[in-house]
């Protein structure tokens, strides 16, 4: 293939594209119109939003919503569901303090049970999804149910309550502590930790997406499963590993949430799992599987985090965030299905 | 010279249904071997077992003068036998190049950090394509906004660049327009011309005889014979297919039918003037 390193003549039919239209192109510029609408919104209406103070606040709102936004995003490109994901968050939770506070194990050793737990439930979801074809969210659905009943009983079952607290005086917290937990100061203001896991899981995420071949395979497995698997594409694996990626966050925000709060409610995390989706969505990605972006699931996960607490600093009542929340995904919806049919034209 | 696939007597059953017997035909490379047959003659049966997909239980199959029997499509695919399904040939909503590559994707870096290589998946993809004569405005747009015709061509210059002597074809026309199923036969032919053996499968004779060398007539499971172009005419094609004295029944009662049209068409009219008075 000496010929292919020679750079292809420029086609005459394709014309320089104009800086907006590369732009509309991109699944989260949806998103990232929207973040600027509201942080200019918030940042006029209020004034602590734009504090220090605030913005650290608000990042992190958006921080551990954002993790798990992002590891659905690519479940979502990859053309399936989670609805279990919010109970994981409080199912790992669970798992890592009852094993450390009832059973005094360390919080390493406990974090390692808690890992290998939410990978177990990951493939078993991603394995029946792909054994019995049925619609992923039916199934997931049912580990939702399950989860949540498993949570419930056990830690009334082994505390007598439905909370369990305690972890402050476990052996290993510190140093746990740090890793999930812990803040850091930049520019004189303390932010949390967990912003950083989530530019991290942010950045790996969008990098594994659009610059690797695994990354080509979600997108195949999500708009094609048969045809991907007619071209040699592993769609099984491809798939369980997708869910196996979602259960891996719901731990990496189980820890956070664990070890920060040193306690948790067994009926935690419900409800959670249509903000992941909505952020997703928001962010560029189709219900329909085969086309979104990462990055723009962060973003969708930020505008939730600047809303939420910019409601708050406005002293509205936070009623008010759920119609937010409806006008914003609708809106949403609208502009990138807009702006697809728009990239489509251009690119024609 | 051994043919690239050569079968003989070959045959398949699921349980009791009998899919196929006794079908004997060759595919030599730069030739096209059509397929012809109604639905459920068999012509999926045939091609399912070249491919990969499923295993026959009679007869021999021979690839490059060795029998074999494929355990899986990746198997049919290693010996360079590479099908194009009609309706699972690409991903829509992915790139044209990223569809190319589906699978075999170029990678550079080391280890774990391995990254898709971008610049080389457009470049190839863009000359792979315009060697086959596809001429594509630019390789990022969709596959979907492409046209059925050319999605087919991105698959069978996708085949032809990952290497493939047999080039196995479900009905590659069966959903397009004369002016696209005339592009998609084009390339067939450019594909033949590359040295690469065809296999076509198709109920339209008309599309099958231009460009076909050999014609395997299949009808419910059995063959009616294997022919050399210059043994057979597309009339005598035609008419075997549609199956003879059947045909000559059916055209009888298409004549009767058309008589039809023009009485009921003189009533309606009727009816209309009718209305239009009251």
């Amino acid at each position: 293939m000496s010929v292919a390193a020679q750079a292809p003549p420029a086609d005459e039919r394709v014309g320089k594209p104009g800086v907006l239209d590369r732009l509309v192109v991109r699944p989260e510029i949806g998103s990232l119109l929207g973040a600027l609408l509201v942080f200019l919104f918030f940042s006029v209406v209020t004034e602590q939003f734009l504090s220090p103070g605030g913005v650290a606040t608000w990042l992190d709102d958006a921080s551990t919503l954002g993790i798990m936004a992002v590891a659905v995003s690519l479940l979502m490109i990859g053309g399936e569901f989670d609805l279990s994901a919010g109970v994981m968050t409080a199912s790992t939770a669970l798992v890592t303090a009852i094993l450390s506070t009832q059973l005094g194990w360390n919080v390493w050793l406990a974090l390692l049970v808690s890992l290998l737990f939410a990978l177990g439930v990951g493939a078993l979801n991603g394995w029946l999804v792909m054994r019995t074809g049925l619609p992923s969210f039916i199934v997931t659905l049912g580990t939702f149910l399950a989860l949540q009943g498993l949570n419930l009983g056990i830690t009334r079952a082994v505390t007598g309550t439905v909370q369990v607290s305690g972890m402050r005086s476990t052996d290993g917290y510190s140093s746990a502590g740090f890793l999930f937990a812990s803040t850091f100061t930049f520019g004189g203001t303390s932010f949390y930790i967990s912003i950083v896991w989530w530019i991290l899981f942010t950045v790996v995420a969008s990098t594994v997406l659009v610059r690797t071949r695994f990354g080509n395979w979600i997108f195949a497995v999500g708009g094609s499963a048969l045809s991907s698997r007619a071209v040699g594409v592993p769609v099984m694996r491809t798939k369980i590993f997708l869910f196996m990626t979602t259960a891996f966050a719901a731990w990496l925000v189980g820890s956070i949430n664990i070890l920060r709060f040193t306690s948790v409610q067994a009926n935690q995390g419900i409800g959670l799992e249509f903000q992941f989706i909505i952020a997703a969505v928001i962010g560029g990605c189709l219900l329909t599987g085969g086309f979104g972006s990462a990055v723009g699931a962060a973003i969708g996960a930020l505008i939730f985090g600047m809303a939420r607490q910019g409601i708050v600093y406005a002293n509205w009542n936070s009623d008010w965030f759920q119609l937010f929340l409806g006008v914003m995904l609708l809106s949403a919806v609208l502009v990138n299905n807009a702006l697809r049919r728009r990239a489509e034209r251009v690119r024609r | 010279m051994t043919s690239l696939i050569e079968t003989s007597g070959i045959g398949k059953t699921y349980g009791s249904v009998i899919a196929l017997r006794d079908v004997s035909t060759v595919v030599n490379a730069g030739e096209v071997t059509c397929v012809l047959g109604d639905n459920g003659a068999g012509k999926s049966t045939l091609i399912k077992i070249l491919a990969g997909v499923h295993q026959h239980d009679r007869g021999s199959l021979k690839v490059e003068g060795e029998e074999i029997s494929f355990a899986s499509p990746r198997e049919a695919l290693d010996h360079g036998i590479a099908t194009v399904y009609q309706d699972l040939a690409v991903v829509p909503l992915m790139s044209v190049w990223r569809n190319f590559f589906l699978g075999s994707e170029p990678t550079k870096g080391v280890g774990p950090f391995k990254v898709l290589d971008r610049r080389q998946g457009r470049e190839v993809t863009k000359k792979a394509l315009s060697e086959m004569g596809i001429d594509l405005r630019d390789v990022e747009q969709p596959v979907g906004t492409l046209s059925g015709g050319e999605r087919q061509c991105v698959a069978i210059a996708r085949a032809v660049h990952f290497g493939a002597k047999v080039l196995i074809l479900d009905e590659p026309t069966a959903a397009l327009g004369v002016k696209q199923a005339g592009v998609v036969l084009k390339y067939v032919a450019r594909a033949r011309d590359r040295g690469l053996g065809v296999v076509l499968i198709t109920h339209n004779p008309h599309h099958a005889y231009p460009v076909g060398d050999r014609f395997l007539l299949l009808k419910r499971g059995r063959s009616l014979g294997s022919y050399d172009k210059a043994d057979i005419s597309i009339e005598e094609l035609t008419r075997q297919m549609a199956g003879g004295a059947e045909l000559d029944a059916l055209s009888h009662e298409l004549r009767a039918a058309q008589v039809d049209p023009e009485a009921s068409g003189a009533a309606s009219d009727g009816v209309v003037d009718k209305e239009d008075v009251g």
